[in-house]
């Protein structure tokens, strides 16, 4: 696909003049940094797709609250786009900057300001990152569970804007499910308190609303989040399978056996060799497929559901068993999945990160539908995945650098994203949707639906001016992807003007 | 691993509840929409014609394996409630019942969740995806029946306790969970800053405690978990048992204390850890001491400010109060007005259950 973004296609920009926004700007919020040599704005041109990258007109890196409002209110007025950036660690191109836009970058509040122990919460500025908040309510015995593998680099604020998942949302829950309260700023310069520290409040629920939007219905600005009494023990199991499906029923008879595990993970055997080589975790080579189950809790109960867990793989034909016997072994079991990705970047020049959810039961099919993608087109693919919830991550591996394999990556890509949602899951389960899988949106909503998402945005952003091209489809946009799969010669939306 | 598909009494009338929606659209006629109407008193009195989902009913999918349940709306809570029970489910949330026609539908709505709210989550963090029918009388989907989904606005969430002013929600996919394979529940004497210490001390220990509250002088503990944990634990804080039936008397309003006199009925939400309030009246609390229930004639401004300075809000829960709810900060309320703008431009979908101007 055109990265790239397309009046013809995601709506018209008022075009403006560089020195005049960078002279608005200079003079309504003269503390503020903001960069406008080509070499100061190199740095900021992609985030963690980084495959695509486009020079933003201007980047403001602000450090109050008040500078930040008065750059909406001046955007505003002007009519400027802007786009919202934390750690730029996001895998689908959500913080991609605009050629005609400001870059907003939060990265700069990076204070931790306050963990109350005693109510179990931590507030925090949108710069921090993910680990941070961990580490600083370590020293009382708690933490914060939303665990995305960036955790040591992302924000807290981009996580929010993701609504973030990582290995132990199965059993922990997503970001939305561990925030009580945020700030935000809107494009019209109001600030506004979304949920509460108690455990609701009153009207909408615009916290869950925001949480996972994208920089598309305002910028966050402090997040208050709940934290966890860390769990008493935690227990690893890896089982080897010498067979994908056989592992993917193993995953469901975890579940019927009534067993919530911690994290519950699957690589395949392509991802297992590259793991292997990388970090040299005593991963099983041969094996068609692994899965790593972390039990966690109190002793007791930890020790039982052990065993359970044990009887359920064997029943489901495990070839291999190990516990991990103490801590060092189950970060090292761990450190494998958790090296996945660059692990397969050693074997490829390049790899395209899918993020797609299917209904567990589906894992034999769509992993089947792959091998079958990875065939036709002769890249590789490896799969990594939170088996527990059927979040997948396959791996596309290419190399730019050979004509028209990035646009066959992107192909397979796609194909894999449909193959989720026929299977009756969704295009993206945590990474989200960004600039990156936007096309697909048209696949997995009916035009009705993207019409009462653009309401939604209407309702906060009527000018369009928060993000605009990422998230949400055009129906123009729809007409168009849905041209590329003209059903017996009857072209999708008829009564749409093609531009 | 099949799928179960569990429905007594199974019906579809999504076609004509869009019909009836999209004339009231058309004539700019107000609807109220109705479940199994046991909570009205959660909110304003408003005027409508009745939009009854009673004939919207049944499990359309549930998949014990893939801990999803699909539900219509008109379902009554009772009846999916059972389904779940037979596969040794359940709904984490543990929405309370108001009478045997509560529906999913008017669980939905107005986002009341149980003791278990502060281990488990709430009812919107239970949802997985919705089916609105908007006033076109179209029915939408948002979400779907998976657990990681962030494709588009979680207008699924935003549904839950916006009690229908946004459209109606014709259907609900829910996460359920396994039933806990052991349960015990504690009855402890002990005064109120005591028994509140406890419950902050604890609250910082992985333990499997699942509902806390305070009445009638005594700490009620309720401990789910595997059967060696629960064991231990109720070694370890002793107490006598707690007898069955607290926790679903607590859960549904129908213990003798919000029964027994007429002072108005008020409902506290409050960060953790909050001491308690110096206001007139009688206090239960809940959730750990986060919800709490107050019998109360002090002023209503009062009791706000005082739920407001620790930063929480209070609810009027005794019927025909003119505004049970606490007023919206300004900016908050015209994004809810924009909001209502944008879906309900017409005004149908219940005006007024929330607040007056929307």
């Amino acid at each position: 696909m055109n990265i790239l973004y397309d009046e013809h296609l995601d709506g018209a920009i008022a075009p403006h003049d560089k020195a005049d926004v960078l002279a608005d700007l200079s003079r309504a919020i003269p503390g503020m940094t903001l960069l406008h040599h080509e070499e100061d704005l190199r740095p900021f041109e992609c985030d963690g797709l980084s495959v695509y990258q486009v020079l933003p007109m201007l980047v403001a890196l602000p450090e109050t609250l008040d500078q930040v409002e008065t750059l909406m209110r001046r955007c505003n007025a002007l009519g400027v786009p802007v786009v919202t950036r934390g750690a730029g660690t996001g895998l689908s191109g959500g913080a991609l900057p605009l050629e005609q836009g400001v870059l907003l970058v939060m990265s700069r509040f990076k204070r931790i300001l306050d963990v109350d122990p005693e109510a179990r919460v931590a507030r925090v500025q949108p710069g921090v990152r993910n680990l941070a908040i961990s580490e600083a309510a370590a020293p009382h015995g708690l933490y914060y569970a939303p665990d995305p593998s960036s955790q040591i680099a992302c924000s807290i604020g981009g996580n929010v804007a993701e609504n973030a998942g990582g290995v132990h949302c199965l059993k922990y829950g997503l970001t939305v499910h561990n925030v009580l309260k945020v700030e935000v700023i809107t494009i019209e310069g109001e600030r506004m308190t979304l949920g509460s520290e108690a455990f609701d409040a009153p009207g909408f629920d615009l916290l869950a609303l925001f949480t996972g939007s994208e920089g598309m219905l305002g910028v966050i600005t402090e997040i208050t989040v709940k934290l966890l009494p860390k769990p008493e023990t935690a227990k690893v199991l890896m089982a080897s399978f010498d067979d994908v499906e056989k592992a993917g029923r193993a995953v469901g008879e975890i579940i019927a056996a009534g067993i919530i595990p911690g994290g519950l993970e699957m690589m395949d055997k392509l991802a297992i060799r590259a793991a292997e080589d990388f970090v040299k975790a005593g991963y099983p080579v041969d094996a068609e497929a692994i899965l790593l189950c972390e039990l966690d809790g109190v002793e007791a109960d930890v020790a039982d559901d052990c065993e359970t867990v044990r009887r359920v793989l064997e029943a489901a034909g495990a070839t291999d068993i190990q516990q991990a016997r103490d801590e060092a072994e189950r970060a090292r079991f761990w450190a494998g999945r958790k090296n996945a990705f660059p692990a397969v970047g050693r074997m490829s020049p390049d790899y395209y990160c899918m993020d797609g959810t299917i209904p567990r039961r589906a894992l034999p099919g769509v992993l089947k539908g792959i091998a079958r993608l990875s065939e036709e087109s002769g890249l590789r693919v490896a799969n990594v995945f939170h088996a527990g919830d059927g979040n997948m991550h396959p791996l596309i591996l290419f190399d730019a650098n050979q004509p028209g394999e990035l646009e066959l990556a992107e192909e397979v890509g796609g194909k894999i994203l449909e193959l989720c949602v026929e299977a009756g899951g969704s295009i993206t389960g945590e990474h989200g949707v960004g600039r990156e899988k936007i096309n697909q949106m048209c696949a997995q909503f009916q035009p009705d639906e993207i019409t009462a998402f653009h309401a939604v945005k209407a309702a906060f952003d009527e000018q369009r001016l928060l993000n605009p091209g990422k998230n949400i489809p055009t129906l123009q946009r729809c007409a168009e992807f849905g041209a590329m799969h003209v059903h017996n010669n009857e072209l999708p939306h008829p009564e749409l003007p093609r531009f | 691993m099949s799928e179960k598909y569990v429905s007594p009494r199974y019906q579809d009338a999504s076609a004509e509840l869009g019909e009836q929606i999209r004339q009231a659209d058309a004539a700019g006629s107000p609807l109220r929409i109705v479940g199994g109407d046991t909570r009205g008193f959660y909110g304003r009195t408003m005027d409508g014609t009745p939009l009854s989902l009673a004939a919207h009913r049944g499990i359309t999918h549930y998949d014990p394996v893939e801990l999803v349940v699909s539900v219509r709306a008109g379902t009554p809570l009772a009846e999916l409630e059972a389904a779940l029970e037979a596969e040794g489910q359940m709904l984490g949330c543990e929405p309370p019942r108001f009478g045997e026609g509560s529906t999913v539908g008017g669980m939905i709505a107005t986002g009341l969740s149980g003791p278990r709210r502060p281990w488990a989550g709430a009812v919107r963090d239970f949802v997985l995806g919705t089916r609105v029918i908007d006033r076109a009388g179209r029915e939408l989907r948002f979400g779907g029946e998976v657990m990681k989904n962030v494709a588009g606005y979680d207008l699924s969430r935003l549904m839950v306790g916006a009690q229908g002013t946004l459209g109606v929600v014709s259907e609900v996919s829910m996460k359920v969970l396994p039933k806990p394979a052991a349960s015990a529940s504690l009855h402890l004497d002990m005064p109120l800053e005591k028994a509140l210490d406890r419950l902050t001390e604890w609250g910082r220990q992985p333990l499997p405690i699942t509902a806390a509250a305070y009445a009638a002088g005594a700490l009620h503990l309720r401990l789910e978990g595997g059967a060696s944990s629960v064991a231990a634990t109720r070694e370890r804080l002793g107490g006598d048992e707690l007898k069955d039936g607290f926790w679903q008397a607590l859960r549904d309003l129908n213990l003798p204390f919000f029964n027994q006199d007429s002072r108005p009925l008020w409902r506290l939400s409050l960060p953790n850890h909050t001491p308690p309030l110096s206001l007139a009246g009688e206090t239960l609390f809940d959730w750990a001491g986060a919800q709490r229930w107050l019998k109360s004639d002090a002023d209503p401004d009062e009791i706000r400010a005082a739920a407001s300075s620790a930063g929480g809000h209070a609810s009027c829960l005794t019927p025909g109060t003119a505004e049970p709810f606490t007023p919206l900060a300004p900016v908050i309320a015209k994004y809810h007005r924009r909001l209502k703008a944008e879906l309900d431009p017409n005004g149908i979908f219940n005006p007024g259950r929330l607040y007056g101007d929307f």
